[in-house]
């Protein structure tokens, strides 16, 4: 009697929308190698968020004790909408680990809450795309103290003006460059780039990294002044004081 | 006027977080005010042996959740200071017992009788942590002059500042000023240098804390102990009071870091 409806809400149609399985409601929840993964469309975040936990509420015990993933898609989330999602979810015995999105926003407040930015999923290829052709001259600044267990990751350069302290790692495909101490993991040059260098006021890192060369830890400083490292001549990462002019 | 509830944390296990909730807790008794102190370690629970009220427990705060009891019932009234009470976690059951929404609303029923409320955080950042942290208006990270337990704490930190709880302060426990002297042991200046938050007390290593856990009556009730000393000093500052730092005289350094990052946010 009734036919199948394979995607969308159809407005103004509610006979239609009761008769619906919720796997076609906004909110797409299918299995992946790490669990759930849920994707939103571009409806207003209030309305996805509700979608996905009356989903949940619909079917509590094939969603209890699950591991979930989102992909928001473009959506920019501040971190008091993440965080009632996640205590949301949590209530309900759903643990979020991994939020994935497009908005730079967004993954930097997911990677202050220890969320993971990616998941095994790869992005579709016109999606990388869109990033690569900002990649180039793009920087996300900082201003705060990287602390241990924080990731940050960028396709582009990164700028921080604050620490980096041991146990926290920043990712750049392109150079790296610290108004303060760095005593944590750095990454410049992280696609390859053996040009990108990394600087910083004081660089006793515990591991530098450029393209794909690694150096061994750094001696902190007791009189700390700006260095800079990069792939020397030899093909060796090597850091030296900078000097000005 | 309503409660001010505080959590104390600290990322690594066995720093002394559950020692500073029963001390800070005492002494805020002490100084007569109403304090509701609340164990988070659901399934590992200790705050009440080192209060001393073990055996006292009929109902815990799973109870009270789960509607088995009032909140009243669930309250313990302390041996000696009849204003400060505890409410016990459960040993039975898990984490996953509680919601941080339960907590806001044990929280929120506790506010208006009390002066402070008081919970102990379990160790690690997932649940158990998030349930605590859950109703703060303050949190207290605890760690040891240890390489470890700073890089913990400072995970913490970051956690805090990415949820927004506020500056978190300092508390810096069982500092040996004779082992910082012979550069043995972090000083305090490199700790705060690294997790560049407000100090809120310095604890010194005192053999006094372990016996005063282990007979279940806090050191702060130890006149003589500087430990005890300490804590009263840090339930002082928690009452909005100037109290100078204890001159640990060994320590050259230390007052110049102090100073300089106490008055930094």
């Amino acid at each position: 009697m009734v036919g199948h409806i394979s995607s969308g809400i159809i407005p103004g149609n509610g006979v239609t929308d009761q008769l619906m399985e919720p796997t076609t409601s906004i909110v797409q929840i299918k299995g992946i190698r790490d669990g759930l993964l849920a994707t939103f469309s571009e409806a207003p975040w209030e309305d996805q968020q509700s979608a996905l936990l009356s989903q949940i509420d619909d079917r509590p015990t094939f969603f209890q004790g699950a591991r979930l993933a989102i992909d928001i898609g473009t959506q920019a989330l501040k971190v008091n909408d993440l965080v009632d999602l996640r205590d949301r979810l949590s209530e309900r015995n759903v643990s979020l680990w991994a939020v994935v999105s497009e908005s730079p926003l967004t993954e930097q407040t997911s990677q202050l809450l220890g969320l993971a930015t990616r998941i095994s999923k790869p992005r579709p290829e016109e999606q990388r795309h869109f990033i690569d052709t900002i990649s180039n001259d793009t920087a996300l600044f900082i201003a705060k103290t990287i602390r241990s267990g924080a990731r940050i990751e960028y396709p582009g350069h990164i700028l921080i003006v604050g620490d980096v302290n041991p146990g926290a790692e920043v990712v750049a495909e392109g150079n790296v460059i610290v108004w303060g101490r760095v005593r944590g993991m750095i990454h410049a040059g992280s696609k390859g780039d053996r040009s990108a260098f990394i600087c910083a006021l004081d660089l006793s890192a515990n591991q530098l990294r450029i393209a794909d060369e690694v150096s061994a830890a750094l001696k902190p400083h007791k009189d700390p002044r700006p260095e800079i490292a990069s792939i020397n001549s030899e093909g060796r990462l090597q850091a030296e004081v900078w000097h000005a002019g | 006027m309503t409660a001010q509830v505080i959590t104390v944390t600290s990322g690594k296990g066995g720093v002394g977080k559950t020692t500073a909730v029963a001390n800070l807790a005492t002494a805020l008794a002490m100084d007569g005010k109403r304090v509701v102190c609340i164990d988070g370690d659901i399934g590992l629970r200790n705050l009440d042996v080192v209060m001393g009220l073990e055996n006292r427990i009929v109902y815990d705060i799973v109870d009270v959740i789960e509607g088995r009891c009032k909140l009243k019932q669930a309250m313990i009234r302390d041996k000696h200071y009849p204003e400060m009470y505890l409410i016990p976690a459960a040993q039975t059951r898990d984490k996953n017992a509680v919601s941080p929404s339960d907590m806001v609303r044990i929280c929120k029923d506790l506010r208006p009788d009390s002066d402070f409320i008081i919970i102990d955080s379990p160790a690690g950042i997932e649940r158990g942590f998030r349930n605590a942290i859950a109703a703060a208006d303050r949190v207290l990270v605890v760690t040891n002059p240890e390489v470890s337990a700073v890089r913990d704490a400072d995970r913490v930190v970051g956690i805090l500042e990415a949820e927004e709880k506020g500056n978190p302060l300092l508390i810096l426990n069982r500092l040996n000023p004779a082992m910082v002297k012979n550069n043995e042991m972090l000083s305090a200046e490199d700790v705060l240098d690294l997790l560049g938050i407000q100090l809120v007390g310095i604890v010194p290593e005192d053999e006094n804390v372990i016996i005063g856990s282990n007979r279940g009556a806090p050191v702060v009730n130890d006149a003589k102990s500087r430990a005890g000393q300490a804590f009263r000093n840090i339930a002082k500052r928690l009452q909005g009071q100037e109290v100078p730092f204890m001159d640990f005289a060994q320590q050259g350094g230390l007052w110049g870091a102090i100073q300089r990052l106490t008055g930094r946010k």
